[in-house]
C-alpha cells in the first residue's frame, strides 16, 4: 500500500511539474499570472481538448471573484492537476475524428467542398472566425482538385501530432 | 433525401443534430491543434533567445575576463605586448594628421577590372542611389571608396552631439527604422516601400546595422551616403553591435576582412572610430527619445549630452585615464572593491536572473577560484606585487621564456597597464551601457540586466520617472528581436522597433518601422523578406523555424554529454542506464541553465522512452549529431571546443593580428591556455598538442582558423528537402 501511495505522489508530483512548465510558456511576466485569453491554450496543449463550451465552464472555476483579466497560478494548478488526474476531455481519436467528416459529408462524396465546410464550421456549433476558417482551409484544401480530402487531411494531421 | 414527409422532420432534424455535434467535435479537435502550434511557437521563440542571450552573456564574461587579464598583467616582452594591445586596440591615440595618413585612400589603386559602383565626393543623391542598385546587384564597392566615404562620414560625424535634435516642422512624416544586422534584403525592402531618403523624406536608424547578416558592411555605406547626402534628414545612433569587441564574436569582423582582404585591417580600424563618433540618441520635437536599448532610473539626458562619447571605443570597456603610479597601490584599492562585484553563476533557470554578472571595471574574480571574499583579496595584496603578477602571468602561459627577449620592460616604465578609473568616470560609462543595452521589463524597478551582461531592466515605473523628468511623451527603442516587428509596453509609452524580419529563422518574425507626423502618432508598418511567393500554412512556419532551434538545442545538448551523463547517473542509482522522464527534466534543466520548459519540450527531444524510462546513453544517439571523428583527443576537451566555439573564435581573431587567417602552433596554445583560463579549467599542453596535431596544417606550421573551426564542428545528421509543402528525410529513421 505504501508503495502505491508514493507512485500515486510521484505521479503527482509529475503532473504539477507538467502543469508548472506549460503555464510558465505564457507567464511573460515571471510572477505567475497569464492572460485569461491564453488559458485555452494552456489547457489545450495538456492534451486536453474542451469545446468552447467546456472550457468556459473551467475559466468560472479558476477566475477570481472579480475577472481581473488575469488567471493566477495558484487557482490554475489544483483545478487542472484534477483535470488531468481524471482524464477529462481526453483527446479525439483519428476514427471518431474522420466519423465527423463523414457525418458532414451528407452525399457520401468522399470529399467535402471548401464551402460546404467553410459553412459548417463558421455557422454551426461553436463557429470559427473568419482567421480560423482561413487557416484550415489553407492546409486542407487539395491544390490541384480544390476540395477536402478529408481522409488524407486527418492522415496528414494526426501522424505529425505524434 | 429518401424520408417521408410525416418522419421528414424527425429524420432531418436527427440530421441537424449529428451534424452539429460534428461540427463541434471538428471545431474541438481543430482549436486543440492550433493551441498546440501555438505553444510550439511560444518555445521555439524562448530557445532562440535564450541562446541568443546566452551567447551575449559569454561575451561579457569573456570581455571581463580581458578586463581583469589587462588590469593584472605586464608583459615582459613585445609578444606579450603585441598580444595585449591587440585585445585593446583603443590604447592607440590617434591625431588627426596621423589618421590621414594612415588611412590614405588616394593611394589605393583602382584596377582596370573594377566593373564596381563609383564614387564622388561631394557626394550626390544620385550615387547614393547607385550604391543601393549595386549592392542590390551583388557587387562590391571597391576599398578605395569605402575608405574615403568612411574619413568623410567621420568628419562630418565629429560634428554632431551625443544627442541629436530633430523637428518634424519641415516634412510630413520621419520614418524610425530599428535593428538591421546586416540584413540587406529588409533595408531594400523598407526603401521599396517607403523610399529613399531625402529632404521630403527624413529618416532615423536606430543601431545594430551590422552583425550576423551577411552585409553588414553594404547596410553601413548605403546609410552612411545618405548620411553625408540629407545631413539634415537622414540620422543615425549607435547601437551596442555598433562596437568592433561584439563585431569579433558576431561575424561584422569577419564578414570585412573576407570582403576586403588587403585593406581589411585599415577598414576595420577606421569603422571602430567612425562607430565612437555615432550619436548616441536623437529627440524628435522635445518629446520623443529615440536610443537603441532604452534607459535606467539613472538615466540622465543632460550628463549624456556632455560626454565625450568618441572615448568609448568599446562601450564593454570603462574609458582608461592613464596614471603612473605602483601597482600596490592600484592593487589595494582594487581590492577593497571587489566585493561589489563578485562573479557568481548566473541561474537562468530561476528564470528572474537577478543574480549580479555585470560589466565591470574591477576585476571580479582571480584566477584559481571563482568567488573571492573580501577578506581572501586582502591577504592577496599584502603579497608582495611581483609574486601576484608572476602567478597571473604563469596561469595565462606567459612564463615561457619567448627567444626574442630583447625588449623586455619592467612593469615600472610600462603606462599602458597600470592605471585607475575613479567614480565620475564609472558612472558617466554607466549612462551609455545603460542606453545602448538596457531592455523594458514588466515588473517595477531597475535590475541590472544579468541576461545580457549589461544594461539594466527597467520597469513602468522606471520609464514614466525618466521620461517626465525630461518632458518627454515616447521612447523608440530596438535591441530586442518582436515576432510582430515592433511592440508597445509600458502603457504604450514604450514602443520597440525591429526591422530585420526572419531574423532567427525564415519565417520566424516580421520587421517594421514606425512614422511620426507633426502629431507624434505613432504609424507602423510591417513587412518580411521572403523568397517564396506561395504562403505557408501556420504548421510551415512553425515547423521550419521550429526545427531550427530545435537544431540549435540538440547541438547545445550533445556538446554538454559528458557533463549530462554524469548527472543522469547520479538519478540512476542501480545503473540500469535508464532515468524516469521526469528526472530528465530536472537534470537538463539544471545542467544546461538555459531557463526553458524542458517538459513542454521534451515530446520534440526524446524519440521514445518506454514505461516512461529513458535509455541516456541511446539517447545521445538519437540526437543525431555527428561529430567529428578524432582520434588522441579527449571528449571532454571536444565539447568544451563546442561550448565555446564563439569563445575560441573571438580570441582567435583577436591574436590572429595580421588577418591573415593564420595562427602559429605557439599562437594556437596561447589562445587554449587564455579560454582554459578564462573557463578556470585545467587544460593539459599535451591535450593542447593533441588537438593542434589533429588538425593537418602544412602551412608552415601554422594553422588557418576557418579550417579548424569547420572541422570540429557539429554537423546535424538530419538534412531537411522541402518540396512543395512536403518534407523529404534523406536520413531515415530520424524523426524530429
Amino acid at each position: 500500500m505504501a508503495e502505491e501511495k508514493e507512485s500515486a505522489e510521484a505521479m503527482i508530483s509529475e503532473i504539477h511539474k507538467q502543469i508548472t512548465d506549460a503555464f510558465d510558456v505564457f507567464d511573460h511576466e515571471f510572477n505567475k499570472t497569464v492572460d485569461v485569453r491564453e488559458v485555452g491554450t494552456i489547457i489545450r496543449s495538456l492534451s486536453c481538448c474542451p469545446s468552447e463550451g467546456e472550457l468556459h465552464d473551467l475559466l468560472a472555476e479558476i477566475e477570481e471573484e472579480e475577472p481581473t483579466g488575469y488567471i493566477r497560478f495558484e487557482k490554475f494548478l489544483p483545478t487542472m492537476t484534477k483535470v488531468l488526474m481524471e482524464r477529462r476531455y481526453r483527446p479525439i481519436p483519428e476514427d471518431v475524428l474522420l466519423q465527423a467528416f463523414e457525418v458532414l459529408d451528407q452525399e457520401k462524396k468522399g470529399h467535402l467542398e471548401p464551402e460546404e465546410l467553410t459553412k459548417y464550421m463558421s455557422e454551426e456549433g461553436e463557429p470559427f472566425t473568419q482567421e480560423e476558417m482561413e487557416e484550415m482551409l489553407s492546409a486542407a484544401v487539395d491544390p490541384d482538385k480544390n476540395v477536402i480530402l478529408y481522409k488524407d487531411y486527418v492522415g496528414m494531421m494526426t501522424v505529425e501530432d505524434n | 433525401m429518401g424520408c417521408g414527409i410525416s418522419l421528414n422532420n424527425d429524420c432531418s432534424l436527427k440530421k441537424t443534430e449529428r451534424a452539429m455535434k460534428a461540427a463541434v467535435l471538428i471545431q474541438r479537435w481543430y482549436r486543440q491543434y492550433v493551441a498546440r502550434m501555438e505553444v510550439r511557437r511560444r518555445c521555439t521563440w524562448t530557445i532562440f533567445q535564450s541562446i541568443e542571450y546566452a551567447g551575449e552573456q559569454d561575451q561579457i564574461k569573456l570581455q571581463n575576463f580581458f578586463t581583469y587579464l589587462m588590469d593584472h598583467f605586464t608583459p615582459t616582452n613585445s609578444n606579450q605586448r603585441d598580444l595585449i594591445s591587440h585585445i585593446f586596440t583603443e590604447d592607440e591615440v590617434y591625431k588627426e594628421t596621423e589618421l590621414e595618413k594612415y588611412f590614405d585612400h588616394e593611394t589605393i589603386e583602382l584596377p582596370e577590372s573594377y566593373t564596381g559602383p563609383h564614387i564622388d565626393f561631394p557626394l550626390t543623391a544620385a550615387h547614393a542611389a547607385a550604391l543601393v542598385e549595386a549592392f542590390r546587384h551583388k557587387q562590391q564597392l571597391h576599398a578605395r571608396y569605402v575608405l574615403q566615404l568612411l574619413h568623410e562620414t567621420l568628419k562630418h560625424l565629429k560634428l554632431l552631439p551625443n544627442i541629436n535634435r530633430v523637428c518634424t516642422c519641415f516634412c510630413e512624416e520621419i520614418t524610425i527604422c530599428g535593428d538591421l544586422h546586416g540584413q540587406l534584403d529588409d533595408l531594400l525592402l523598407i526603401f521599396y516601400k517607403n523610399g529613399l531618403p531625402s529632404v521630403e523624406k527624413p529618416y532615423i536608424f536606430n543601431g545594430d546595422y551590422v552583425d550576423r547578416g551577411k552585409n553588414s558592411i553594404e547596410i553601413l555605406l548605403i546609410l552612411f551616403a545618405f548620411l553625408l547626402v540629407y545631413p539634415n534628414e537622414v540620422h543615425m545612433n549607435r547601437g551596442n553591435h555598433e562596437d568592433y569587441i561584439v563585431n569579433l564574436r558576431y561575424g561584422f569582423t569577419k564578414e570585412v576582412m573576407q570582403k576586403y582582404k588587403m585593406h581589411g585591417r585599415k577598414i576595420h580600424k577606421l569603422l571602430q572610430i567612425v562607430f565612437s563618433w555615432m550619436p548616441l540618441a536623437t529627440v524628435i520635437d522635445q518629446k520623443v527619445l529615440i536610443t537603441h536599448g532604452g534607459i535606467s532610473d539613472t538615466t540622465d539626458l543632460d550628463i549624456i549630452a556632455k560626454v565625450d562619447r568618441h572615448k568609448y571605443v568599446s562601450v564593454l570597456r570603462p574609458p582608461k585615464k592613464k596614471k603612473r603610479h605602483n601597482m600596490a597601490e592600484a592593487l589595494s584599492i582594487r581590492g577593497a572593491r571587489t566585493s561589489e562585484g563578485d562573479i557568481q553563476t548566473t541561474n537562468m533557470d530561476s528564470r528572474h536572473a537577478l543574480r549580479r554578472l555585470s560589466l565591470t571595471s574591477t576585476p571580479c574574480y582571480s584566477p584559481g577560484t571563482r568567488k573571492r571574499s573580501p577578506h581572501d583579496i586582502s591577504r592577496k595584496v599584502r603579497r608582495s606585487v611581483e609574486e601576484e603578477l608572476e602567478k597571473c602571468r604563469r596561469q595565462v602561459g606567459f612564463s615561457e621564456p619567448y627567444e626574442d627577449g630583447k625588449f623586455s620592460l619592467s612593469f615600472s616604465e610600462s603606462d599602458s597597464e597600470s592605471f585607475e578609473v575613479c567614480e565620475s568616470d564609472n558612472a558617466e560609462w554607466k549612462q551609455i551601457v545603460d542606453i545602448l543595452w538596457s531592455d523594458p521589463m514588466h515588473q517595477e524597478g531597475c535590475v541590472p540586466n544579468a541576461v545580457r551582461g549589461g544594461g539594466c531592466y527597467y520597469g513602468p515605473d522606471v520609464t514614466e520617472k525618466v521620461l517626465s523628468r525630461h518632458n518627454i511623451q515616447l521612447l523608440i527603442r530596438s535591441h530586442e528581436c518582436k515576432q510582430d516587428g515592433y511592440e508597445f509596453c509600458h502603457n504604450r509609452k514604450v514602443l520597440t522597433i525591429f526591422s530585420a524580419s526572419n531574423y532567427y529563422e525564415l519565417g520566424s518574425n516580421r520587421g517594421a518601422y514606425v512614422k511620426l507626423g507633426p502629431d507624434l502618432i505613432p504609424h507602423l508598418v510591417q513587412y518580411q523578406v521572403s523568397r517564396t511567393t506561395r504562403k505557408l500554412t501556420m504548421k510551415q512556419r512553425v515547423s521550419r523555424v521550429e526545427r531550427s532551434a530545435l537544431r540549435a538545442l540538440r547541438e547545445q545538448l550533445f556538446s554538454h554529454k559528458s557533463d549530462l551523463i554524469s548527472a543522469f547517473e547520479k538519478y540512476d542509482n542501480n545503473k540500469t542506464g535508464r532515468i524516469s522522464l521526469n528526472d530528465w527534466a530536472t537534470v537538463v534543466g539544471s545542467v544546461l541553465q538555459l531557463g526553458l520548459p524542458w517538459r513542454v519540450l521534451r515530446s520534440q527531444l526524446v524519440q521514445s522512452a518506454p514505461e516512461g524510462l529513458l535509455e541516456y546513453h541511446a539517447w545521445f544517439d538519437d540526437l543525431a549529431i555527428e561529430q567529428p571523428t578524432t582520434e588522441h583527443v579527449h571528449q571532454s576537451l571536444l565539447e568544451t571546443l563546442y561550448r565555446n566555439r564563439s569563445n575560441l573564435e573571438t580570441i582567435f581573431r583577436i591574436i590572429d593580428s595580421d588577418n591573415s587567417g593564420l595562427v602559429s602552433f605557439e599562437e594556437f596554445c596561447q589562445t587554449w591556455k587564455l579560454l582554459s583560463s578564462h573557463l578556470n579549467m585545467e587544460i593539459s599542453n599535451e591535450a593542447i598538442s593533441d588537438l593542434a596535431r589533429s588538425i593537418d596544417f602544412n602551412k608552415d606550421g601554422s594553422i588557418d582558423i576557418n579550417e579548424f573551426l569547420e572541422a570540429f564542428r557539429l554537423v546535424d545528421k538530419i538534412h531537411y528537402t522541402e518540396r512543395e509543402g512536403s518534407l523529404l528525410l534523406t536520413t531515415p529513421g530520424a524523426l524530429l
